[in-house]
Formats: structure tokens, C-alpha cells, sequence
């Protein structure tokens, strides 16, 4: 009795929508909800939202970290366009995007689409083994592909068992490879995800539509396009958003295994922010470029979440 | 219905991708356990654990492994406590601001640790904060206060309108409901949230690499970029260096992989 009454209530409240004052049901608490957010809050906005403000202010001043800071207005953000080593960094990212998310998106789903009249028994065991890269700090990870890529690393001794020495070569050292060398790491980190989110994406879909489509006469193709591509749509969004983040986050992964080199050929946007902060003292352009970072993954994640909405209506 | 060949087909390819995913891990693995000097080409002959006593020693891994765990300790301790009390709130009392203070809370999970280090660097530097525990910890809870308020909240939400209100006619306080209703219930949830800010912060190299300069404050992950520095040479003592940091998650990972794919997953779904 009690619950059916508390239940009915529990709807009633939640359909009016909560307005200051009344509308609420009785003896819902209201002030002390304050006192429960109030630590949580504190911290969140004395070492997240303060520093991100205070990232905005020092993007408008010259400063090099010690002595006076010189106003400057948008000027260093004018140089995150202009700079050709900073348009080079963001280059680089947009490759690297490819690497971490494109790539990684679309083998899995070919993948998951040979795959989808499976009931695979022992799915568990491989869900566990492909997500492992996800978890293994980047230190180590870059410490382990530091040795495949290294001159007389595994990789190398491939490529000279099968013939094609004129490959080998040191890879994270190449001008030209280095890029893609440090972008592949990006796609085998990101490519057990992709597979684990579609593959528990797949095994939703009703065994009935895939009966339809073929009634109709769909080949595997027409079936992929019609059945499986729409019902991964979430868990695409998904996917590109962590992968696309993944990919503009990834100052450790450049840290250890190139710090921006050969020459500047694998600078990153978040790369250049420690740099330009700690390294070479030009701190308001480390916050603009910082903040422009910011800005893209904002937009990039809105993006993607509309798209997959949009698609979805 | 579906036929052997195919049946067999899945396997292999799943099988592919899982050594790929596994290859480089192994190659760690099999270089630390392989007598010093050598790196096999595949599986070593030999165990020996002579690479990690000399990495454990020349690398001082000890004193790593030894902050990096009072760390990560401390942000889970701290961001768990702050999460559950703030996701409790959000997720179950009415009050003014709670869209607008919820909404900036989601931008926070969103801003990149890059953003917020340079001037968190030098402002803890002007009050004499860098190099401390502190400047390790605080910020770091306060990522994980942003996702763990997210997630708790997503919980709280959807347990049981009914049970708080049965709670409350039985004469408990939100204070006590909290605790001795809902918590207990939610112990998943708060797995997921716990087992995620233990491995975002041991993992954690930013932060750790600009806020400390003291050696014995230099975490796990940090404190291998620097022995790579110096033993690059040596793939052995490396990849014995990398394993020992590498092995908390991992066994976390293996006792608890269901929150871990959970929570990453659905944590990226934002409403």
C-alpha cells in the first residue's frame, strides 16, 4: 500500500517539473542538497574551473613565467592560425584522428559485419584481451612500441626475413613515418574498443530483421548497410567520440616515443603546450593554443553527438 | 544457424585481433623475464627474474610504486566520498541551480588535463604547492569529482523513487537514506566509478611530470619515462620497469573487467 502510494507520488512529481517553491512533494529536501554538493564543488571549482578561467586570462598576455605579463588581446591566438609550427601541430592531429579513430572505426565495423549471424560462445575471454590496451598506462605502451619500431626491433626483422630490407628502417626516427608510426600505436589502442562496443552492439539487433532483409533479397552488403549500420549508430557516436578525444589527448604517447621529433614532425597541439609553458617560456601562447584545444574537443564531441541524434530522428 | 566454416572463420578473426592486441604486452612481458642481456624473438627460454631485481634497485621503483599508490589512494578515497554526495543530490532532491550547476559540472569532464596544468602549475607555484602531495592529489580529485558526480548521479536517478520515499515514512533522514538504503544497493555503481579513478590516476603522467621536480615524489608512470631515459639500451631492464608499473591495473583489470568496459563505455554516453 505504502509503495504503490509513494509510487504514485514518485510519478506526479515527475511529471510537473520541479519549479522553486512549490510543486514539490512534501518534505523533500531542498537547502541541505547545497551542503552535499558543497565539497564536491569546492574542489571542482578551486583546481578545474579557476584554472581553466585563469587558462583564458593568461592566453591574452605575453608572459614568459617569470617576469611581467604583457597584454597582447587575441594576439596569441592569432598565431595558432598564423605560427606555421603551431598550423603544423594541429596538421598533425588531424592525422592523427585518422589513426585513432577512423581507422579503428571502420575495420571493426567490416569486422563485426562478417561477424553479425554469430553467437559467438567465449565472447567474454576476447572482450577482456582486445580491451586490454585501453587500460595499460601510455608510458608503457610507448616504452613496448618504442622496441617493435626500434632499427633491429621485431618489426624491422620482419621486413628483412620477407625480403623487403629496402623498408626497414628506424621508424619513430623517419622524417616521413614517423607520424604514421606513432598514429599506428593510436589504432592498436583504440581498435579492441571499437570491436568490443560494436560487437555488443550487433548482438542486439532482433534475429527477425536480418531474416527481413533477406526475404528481400538483400546481399550481405544491402544487409549491412540496411540492418547493421543503423543499429550501430550509438555505439559509433560513441566510439568516435572516446577515440577523436583520445586522439588530441595524447601528449604522453608523443612524449616518450618522439617528444615532437624528427625535426618538428610529430608536434601535437598538447605536445606544444608543455613545450611552449616549460620549456621555451612563451606561457599566454601555451594557454591559447591550450584553449583552442579545448574549444575543438567541445565542438568536436557536440558534433558528433548531433549527428547521431540527427540520424536517429 | 550458422555454418562450421563460418563458426570457424569468427574465431580466427577474433583470434587475429586478440593477438595484436596481446603482441606488444608479450613482448614486454617476455623481454623482463628473459635472462639479462637478452631479448627473444617470441617466448623466453628461460625465466629469470633478474631484470626486475636490478630494475627494482637502479629505477627505484619501490619509492614510485610507493606515491603513485598514496595517490591514487587518497583521489579515490576522496573523489569517491565527494561523488556519491554530490550524485545523491543532483539525483534525488529538487533544488534551485541544480541544471546549470550540473551542466558545468559535465563541461568539466570534458576539459583536457592540458588546459588546466600550466596555470595550475604556476599558481600553486606562487603559494609554494608544487612539489607536494597536494598538488598531485587535489587536482586530480577534482577530474574525478566532474565523472564520478556524472555517474553517481546516473545511479541515483534510477534507483528506486519508491525506496527513498519508503525510507522517509519510515522516519529516516536523507542523510541516513543515503547510507543504509542506497548506498548498499549501489555498490556496482560505485565499483565502476572507483575502479575507473584508480586507473585514470595511476596512469596519470601530466600532472606528475609538471608538478613535481623531488624525486620521491615522481609517481610509477613518471618515474619509468625517466629510466627509459637513462637504460635505453637495455630492452630487458625496460620492459621490467614497464611490467612492474603496468601489473596494479592490470590486476585490477582482470578481477574486475566487466566495470572497466562499462564504465568506459557508458561513461562516454553524457545523457
Amino acid at each position: 500500500m505504502a509503495t504503490s502510494a509513494a509510487a504514485r507520488s514518485a510519478t506526479l512529481a515527475d511529471a510537473r517539473p520541479p519549479r522553486a517553491g512549490g510543486g514539490r512533494p512534501p518534505g523533500e529536501p531542498r537547502r541541505v542538497a547545497y551542503l552535499y554538493i558543497l565539497p564536491a564543488y569546492l574542489v571542482f571549482a578551486l583546481f578545474l574551473l579557476i584554472p581553466l578561467g585563469r587558462a583564458v586570462v593568461l592566453s591574452l598576455y605575453d608572459w614568459n613565467g617569470l617576469s611581467v605579463a604583457e597584454w597582447v588581446g587575441l594576439d596569441n591566438y592569432r598565431q595558432v592560425v598564423a605560427d606555421e609550427g603551431l598550423r603544423a601541430a594541429f596538421g598533425h592531429a588531424a592525422v592523427l584522428i585518422v589513426f585513432y579513430a577512423a581507422f579503428p572505426v571502420v575495420v571493426a565495423l567490416a569486422l563485426v559485419a562478417t561477424m553479425t549471424r554469430a553467437r559467438l560462445r567465449g565472447l567474454g575471454f576476447y572482450r577482456t584481451v582486445l580491451f586490454v590496451p585501453q587500460i595499460i598506462a601510455m608510458v608503457v605502451v610507448a616504452v613496448a612500441w618504442r622496441q617493435i619500431y626500434a632499427p633491429d626491433g621485431p618489426l624491422n626483422q620482419v621486413l628483412r626475413a620477407i625480403g623487403l630490407d629496402g623498408l626497414a628502417r628506424a621508424w619513430l626516427g623517419d622524417f616521413v613515418f614517423a607520424l604514421p608510426a606513432v598514429g599506428f600505436i593510436g589504432t592498436w589502442v583504440q581498435m579492441g574498443l571499437c570491436i568490443v562496443l560494436f560487437l555488443a552492439g550487433v548482438s542486439k539487433i532482433p534475429r527477425e530483421l536480418y531474416e527481413a532483409a533477406r526475404l528481400d533479397g538483400a546481399g550481405p552488403v544491402r544487409e549491412f548497410f540496411a540492418v547493421v549500420l543503423p543499429a550501430l549508430r550509438n555505439e559509433i557516436s560513441v566510439a568516435l567520440t572516446l577515440t577523436v578525444i583520445a586522439a588530441l589527448r595524447n601528449f604522453d604517447l608523443v612524449y616518450v616515443t618522439t617528444a615532437g621529433g624528427p625535426g618538428t614532425s610529430t608536434t601535437v597541439p598538447s605536445y606544444e603546450v608543455y613545450r611552449r609553458a616549460f620549456e621555451i617560456g612563451q606561457v599566454g601562447s601555451a594557454a591559447a593554443v591550450a584553449i583552442t584545444l579545448t574549444a575543438m574537443i567541445f565542438v568536436l564531441t557536440f558534433g558528433i553527438t548531433r549527428i547521431a541524434e540527427r540520424g536517429a530522428a | 544457424m550458422i555454418s562450421r566454416s563460418e563458426r570457424v572463420l569468427n574465431y580466427l578473426i577474433l583470434s587475429v585481433f586478440a593477438l595484436f592486441a596481446l603482441y606488444p604486452l608479450l613482448s614486454i612481458v617476455s623481454a623482463a623475464l628473459a635472462p639479462p642481456g637478452q631479448v627473444p624473438a617470441f617466448l623466453p627460454t628461460d625465466i629469470t627474474w633478474g631484470n626486475f631485481a636490478e630494475a627494482w634497485d637502479l629505477g627505484r621503483f619501490g619509492t614510485y610504486l610507493r606515491t603513485s599508490a598514496v595517490v591514487s589512494t587518497s583521489v579515490v578515497v576522496l573523489a569517491t566520498v565527494f561523488s556519491v554526495m554530490a550524485g545523491y543530490a543532483f539525483g534525488t532532491m529538487h533544488f534551485r541551480g541544480s541544471a546549470v550547476l550540473f551542466y558545468v559540472l559535465l563541461l568539466g569532464i570534458m576539459v583536457p588535463t592540458e588546459a588546466i596544468v600550466v596555470p595550475l602549475f604556476f599558481d600553486l607555484r606562487d603559494i609554494g604547492l608544487t612539489n607536494t602531495l597536494l598538488a598531485l592529489v587535489l587536482p586530480q580529485t577534482a577530474q574525478s569529482v566532474a565523472f564520478g558526480t556524472f555517474w553517481m548521479r546516473a545511479y541515483f536517478r534510477s534507483s528506486s523513487r519508491a525506496m527513498v520515499e519508503a525510507a522517509r515514512i519510515d522516519g529516516a533522514g536523507h542523510w541516513r537514506t543515503l547510507w543504509s538504503v542506497l548506498l548498499p544497493i549501489g555498490r556496482p555503481a560505485m565499483i565502476t566509478m572507483i575502479v575507473l579513478v584508480f586507473m585514470w590516476t595511476w596512469n596519470e603522467f601530466l600532472i606528475p611530470l609538471v608538478m613535481v621536480t623531488d624525486e620521491s615524489l615522481r609517481t610509477a608512470p613518471l618515474g619509468l619515462a625517466f629510466f627509459q631515459g637513462q637504460y635505453t639500451a637495455d630492452f630487458g631492464l625496460l620492459a621490467a620497469g614497464a611490467a612492474i608499473v603496468a601489473t596494479p591495473v592490470v590486476v585490477v583489470y582482470l578481477f574486475l573487467q566487466r566495470h572497466f568496459i562499462r564504465g568506459m563505455v557508458e561513461g562516454a554516453v553524457k545523457e
